[in-house]
């Protein structure tokens, strides 16, 4: 923080300030008790407080997510049904590896190629930035590439339990149409798994946020993270990795509570179980 | 196991091979700064061109290889010695061990996995055992659990049973009974989780939370690297597909795993 040549005296007066020449255990108290008033400390460079910069980048990074979704979902529900429904075809093996690629291929790579292709060759977008719907895009798109991978991998998984189910020989039996089976017997059947994976995975999105806001310069959670990080300012990435990780878990416990609407066959036992 | 599953074997055979033998297949110093061919687009020279300090990408890549693939195994292997471990000791003692270990083991894996290891690396000074350690302390958690639950079906076994009435004590029967009964489901599992930890390494290193500059390893030349994007792209390229198909030969190998051991794990995180 001061550089390598300060004087003693400077260093000093700095430990005093952050309260760095106290012992160990206490600074670790006093760390809990800030928050749990719900504060995460100043930064060391800016010395705002990380609560107010983390709710300054909250929409940022939400909106983000929520572009990422509206891309990765439908797109992998598509994916995974065609694979399912034409299982074990040169189809299903095209549309599988395609979304093994997309769990294999680090964000931070794919960010790159896209912004490369589209806005310094195509020139369509902006490379990188905070704004508009059109800055929202190119990492909305990175970050919807592992999520689609997994939401079409489940939905495929899901569809090959269900169109092997006694009820969908019934329907057939009965001389449905395979569209009509396809639509209303197994998908109605599927999209409760299939929807509360996708409130699970809701982390990749997070884990992907660090990345792909870097790459881009959105002005969002992940961004802050990784400047944290470079800069060393701990309260910063403290802040970051404790509200990220709540989010997530939150966001696991509420999925959780969902299902139980969701399918009413599935009930909380007692035991804890 | 299937053609796919093979070939991936066989790539990543070939990649670990380019790797160990960097020295005689790169012919270039990886961190020499030659400032008489900064930028160059692949060509004879350079096959995958140089870098902003006119370093060798292809021999930055071959040597970057040997940290990554070596940091992911290592993580690989001591997140399944202290699964096995902690796995064994909850499953076959039980009670009230087993509940707070698994309470422990649910807790680590209900965190987003990316975030708690950045969360570790940066206690500890960046470098290569950083990123090990902290890949290793979110890893374990799904080893032992599945080795718990594979131990609490086994010690109902006869052989078990059989075992203990001939006076083989708790340590003798973990280790010497238990254990190498677990050692397949360890190997599968670990083939399973490998792509991910491939992958975690690299976001690691591109977070600049692994080994640092001037040593290559193949998410940090990305970092470095992607300044140049529009003028070099190769710089940022070719680390990013090593990355790219190590992580999908380690994918496919391990749904090839799964699907022959019909084994039902979660195994992307």
């Amino acid at each position: 923080m001061v550089g390598e040549r300060a004087q003693p005296e400077v260093v000093e007066s700095i430990r005093k300030e952050l309260g760095s020449d106290k012992n160990v255990l206490i600074q670790y108290f006093g760390y809990v008790k800030l928050l749990l008033r719900g504060e995460f400390g100043r930064s060391y460079y800016t010395n705002r407080k990380v609560f107010d910069d983390l709710l300054l980048k909250f929409p940022n990074t939400f909106k983000l997510a929520l572009g990422a979704m509206l891309i990765a979902i439908p797109s992998g529900l598509l994916l995974g049904f065609f694979a399912a429904v034409k299982r074990d075809t040169l189809t299903d093996r095209l549309l599988s590896s395609i979304s093994m690629a997309g769990l294999s291929i680090p964000v931070f790579w794919s960010g790159l190629l896209i912004m490369l292709f589209f806005s310094l060759w195509l020139k369509l977008l902006p490379p990188s930035g905070t704004g508009n719907i059109r800055f929202l895009v190119l990492p909305s798109l990175t970050l919807s590439l592992p999520a689609l991978a997994v939401v079409s991998r489940i939905m495929r998984t899901a569809m090959i339990e269900i169109l092997d189910a006694p009820f969908v020989a019934t329907a057939r039996a009965k001389g449905l149409s395979e569209t009509r089976i396809n639509s209303i017997h197994v998908l109605r059947n599927v999209l409760i798994p299939v929807v509360t994976i996708i409130g699970l995975d809701f982390g990749s999105y997070l884990n992907g946020a660090v990345l792909t806001e870097t790459i881009f310069g959105w002005d969002g959670i992940g961004r802050f993270t990784m400047e944290g990080i470079i800069k060393r300012d701990y309260p910063v990435i403290m802040g970051c990795v404790i509200s990220g990780t709540f989010f997530f878990v939150m966001i696991n416990l509420l999925v959780d509570i969902l299902y139980h609407y969701l399918d009413p066959r599935i009930r909380f036992s007692e035991d804890g179980g | 196991m299937k053609t796919a599953g093979k070939v991936s074997v066989a790539i990543l055979l070939i990649l670990s091979l380019l790797s160990i033998f960097a020295p005689a297949m790169s012919g270039y110093d990886p961190d020499k700064i030659d400032l008489e061919s900064l930028k160059e687009p692949p060509g004879f020279q350079h096959p995958l061109g140089t870098d902003n300090k006119g370093r060798d990408i292809l021999s930055r890549i071959l040597y970057g290889g040997r940290i990554s693939l070596t940091v992911a195994l290592a993580a690989a292997m001591s997140s399944m010695g202290i699964g096995l471990l902690i796995g064994l000791a909850s499953g076959y003692f039980g009670g009230k061990a087993d509940m707070i270990i698994m309470a422990f083991v649910d807790l680590i894996l209900s965190f987003p996995a990316l975030l708690l290891a950045i969360g570790i690396s940066i206690i500890l000074t960046p470098g290569v055992y950083t990123v090990m350690i902290a890949i290793a302390s979110v890893g374990w958690a799904s080893f032992a659990r599945l080795i718990r639950g594979h131990i609490m079906v086994l010690r109902e076994a006869a052989f078990v049973e059989a075992a203990r009435s001939l006076g083989c004590g708790s340590a003798g029967v973990v280790f010497r009974h238990l254990m190498p009964q677990c050692v397949p489901l360890l190997l599968v599992m670990g083939g399973i989780k490998m792509g991910s930890y491939i992958l975690t390494e690299a976001s690691l290193s591109f977070l600049g939370l692994g080994a640092q500059p001037p040593t290559a390893t193949w998410g940090a030349m990305i970092n470095a690297n992607r300044a140049y994007i529009s003028s070099a792209p190769w710089m940022v390229f070719f680390p990013g597909l090593m990355i790219a198909v190590t992580a999908l030969c380690f994918n496919i190998l391990g749904d090839a795993l799964r699907d022959k051991y019909d084994l039902n794990i979660k195994g992307y995180g």
